[in-house]
């Protein structure tokens, strides 16, 4: 089927691969990760949300319109990029970029917002809020909000308002109230848990539209099947420009969405190798860094049992990296399940090795990727010296990096 | 060691509701919350709720925010926690200690579960532990001797509050309003319908918190529950005092006014 006919979704696309432990139990766990550890309070909230989620998935009137959102106004489906240039520095493999770079808002968060603007819709709740680091989620957020006439709040740590100050002015634009979050190490986690405070008080008319597969049951659930189209698409892509399955498939993990959604329609084909790549920061040494699935241990972080960088008493320890978007010490319960199953693989990318892919993609190219895509490029990079030059890699381009200028300019004394 | 039921036994006799303080461990300082817990027993309470300071309080607002960052800046460890019950155990008050999951499931639970016991410590109130994910806890709890309190919410479905009430001992903590923790005008207006509906489920006593900050709201809670539950207003109390003297004093002052509260 070519890809510009027919629907580009299908039940089945949101339904999963029917391959091992692909939805959670009933408690919403994927093996011993996930469920729900949240105040009884919210209980109710998320079981009216996977009830919800259950009907909308089945139902071909929302399909539709989901549809119809991500072709006409999400930009979908999305292209693949052959990346010959870049790919001489990654020992000749052949590398494949799957353009989430385009879409609407600038990152793969769109699909997954989209879908959960269109749940809000049917739960009959007026109000969303959501968290964001690098803003890019915020501005998703913000933007299904306005389309969709939703009131909406993003809360956003004070450190990522000032690294991203460009998308905090995007998502005011679009009608957003942008709650600087000034407690705790004023990022990603924090913002998580204002957001969730918030909810507890205005649940009755509000949805927290989750930006990540982390969080309680459903959210790891309903945002994978949202963000899995990614995967969805490319598989059929790469078959078709190559005549095979890729070797590999990279993305980047910070909660890890991006990466769940290339990855999961990739699962059941056991030739595939699944690669993910955390922040390394300034390096595992260093303790400043984000590698949650590489040096973390199991615990519980925001409603679910997953890898955390935690210490010995289960504080959770401050994560660091260079892109807001990766700088998160909890990730996905199916991440974590994904490691220790050892169907995915997960390493540390450094902020200078991530820099110098971004810069490269730039050069050689003439794509400016996001920083948080730039870990999978660096790790496509040594990838395909491993492989060598007949291998094929995909790798997830989850965002362009038109939002890290600033950074950019400051790193490489623009 | 005072455990709850008799706490609740003594209350019940004389026709008053508990009155149940809560302060993080390692507040002001790891000293100073002892001696503030002390003044709140000397004072009126009957049962006193350390709280383990977490990085991610999700379900505290401002002031209990506030009162844990500067506690874990002041290196509380879950040893801190230990003697600062064991310290307020020794006053005759019913010691309870409430935390998030992550400390005590990184902790080791039944570790967690024997030091608070040897502490004199007599439960735990456990806000972020679901009926399902609580199999471990209740065993661990119930092997060393110790209360499990878990919490209902207003929205709690009436198949919910079930669950929660049956994981129960000691008492059911029902939450007054749908928010985080922080003193407020008023008391939740879902308080009182919330604990007619958990007395359906559980003849335990039941206990209202978030929200309550003075004596008629202590007031108006004990007319309809068991137990009513003060901690941010504790808190900004001693926030507020301009040296420990003075906090402790003015916590004092508090924690009488709720006293002859629940007992009008």
């Amino acid at each position: 089927m070519s890809l510009t006919e027919g629907p580009i979704l299908t039940a089945a696309d949101l339904a999963g691969n029917g391959v091992y432990g692909d939805d959670p139990d009933g408690n919403g766990k994927f093996g011993v990760f996930g469920g729900r550890f949240v105040p009884e309070a919210l209980i109710p909230a998320l079981d009216e949300v996977a009830a919800e989620y259950e009907k909308a998935k089945n139902d071909e009137e929302f399909l539709r319109e989901f549809d119809h959102l991500l072709r006409t106004y999400a930009g979908r489906p999305t292209t693949i990029t052959e990346v010959p240039r870049f790919a001489t520095h990654a020992g000749g493999a052949r590398i494949i970029l799957k353009r989430e770079d385009l879409t609407h808002t600038g990152a793969h968060k769109i699909n997954n917002v989209l879908g959960q603007a269109l749940l809000t819709r049917r739960l009959g709740k007026t109000r969303v809020i959501a968290e964001t680091g690098a803003g890019q989620h915020g501005v998703a957020t913000a933007t299904a909000a306005a389309l969709l006439g939703l009131e909406c709040v993003i809360y956003m740590g004070a450190v990522d308002c000032e690294r991203q100050a460009l998308n905090v002015a995007r998502m005011k634009l679009l009608g957003a109230t942008v709650v600087p979050v000034t407690n705790g190490s004023q990022t990603l986690k924090d913002a998580i848990n204002e957001a969730f405070r918030d909810w507890v008080t205005n649940v009755d008319r509000t949805h927290y539209l989750f930006g990540t597969v982390a969080g309680p049951h459903p959210f790891p659930e309903i945002v994978r099947d949202f963000a899995r189209i990614i995967g969805v698409e490319a598989r059929r892509q790469v078959i078709e420009l190559t005549g095979a399955l890729p070797d590999a498939v990279c993305a980047a993990v910070g909660g890890g969405s991006n990466a769940i959604g290339i990855f999961h329609a990739f699962i059941g084909d056991e030739g595939v190798q699944l690669h993910g790549y955390e922040a390394g920061g300034h390096g595992l040494e260093t303790g400043e860094h984000a590698l949650t699935l590489t040096a973390g241990s199991v615990g519980v972080l925001h409603g679910a049992r997953t890898y955390v960088l935690q210490d010995e008493e289960g504080q959770t320890i401050e994560s660091h990296s260079i892109s807001a978007g990766l700088d998160y010490p909890g990730v996905g319960p199916e991440h974590a399940w994904l490691k220790d199953s050892g169907r995915a693989v997960y390493h540390g990318i450094t902020d200078a090795e991530a820099m110098e892919a971004f810069a490269l993609l730039a050069r050689t190219e003439g794509i400016i990727p996001a920083i948080e895509s730039s870990h999978a490029l660096a790790g496509a990079l040594k990838l395909g010296r491993e492989l060598g030059p007949e291998a094929t890699i995909l790798v997830n381009l989850s965002g362009r990096g038109d939002k890290d200028m600033g950074t950019a300019m400051k790193y490489f004394n623009l | 060691m005072t455990t709850l039921q008799t706490v609740f036994s003594k209350a019940r006799a004389e026709n008053r509701a508990a009155l149940v303080g809560y302060l993080p461990a390692g507040f002001p300082t790891k000293d100073g919350a002892v001696a503030a817990a002390t003044a709140m027993v000397e004072a009126g309470c009957d049962v006193i709720e350390i709280g383990l300071p977490y990085s991610d309080p999700l379900m505290d607002g401002p002031t209990i925010q506030d009162a844990v960052h500067r506690s874990l800046a002041n290196g509380t460890r879950i040893a801190d926690v230990m003697r600062t019950v064991e310290g307020v155990a020794k006053t005759g008050a019913a010691t309870l200690v409430m935390t998030y999951w992550n400390p005590i499931d990184r902790y080791g639970a039944a570790r967690f579960a024997r030091d608070l016991a040897n502490a004199g410590g007599v439960g735990t109130i456990t806000p972020d532990l679901t009926p399902e994910e609580s199999g471990t806890w209740l065993q661990e709890s119930k092997d060393a001797g110790i209360d499990t309190v878990f919490l209902v919410a207003p929205s709690s479905t009436e198949d919910r509050i079930g669950k929660v009430a049956k994981i129960c001992t000691g008492f059911v903590y029902a939450a007054s309003l749908m928010g985080v923790t922080g003193a407020r005008d008023s008391v939740g207006s879902a308080a009182e319908g919330l604990v007619a509906r958990t007395r359906q489920h559980t003849s335990l006593p039941v206990c209202v918190g978030l929200g309550v900050g003075t004596g008629a709201q202590a007031a108006e809670v004990a007319a309809y529950a068991d137990g009513v539950i003060v901690g941010s207003a504790f808190i900004r109390r001693l926030l507020d005092a301009p040296d420990e003297a003075s906090g402790l004093a003015s916590v004092r002052e508090l924690a009488a006014e709720l006293a002859a509260g629940v007992r009008r």
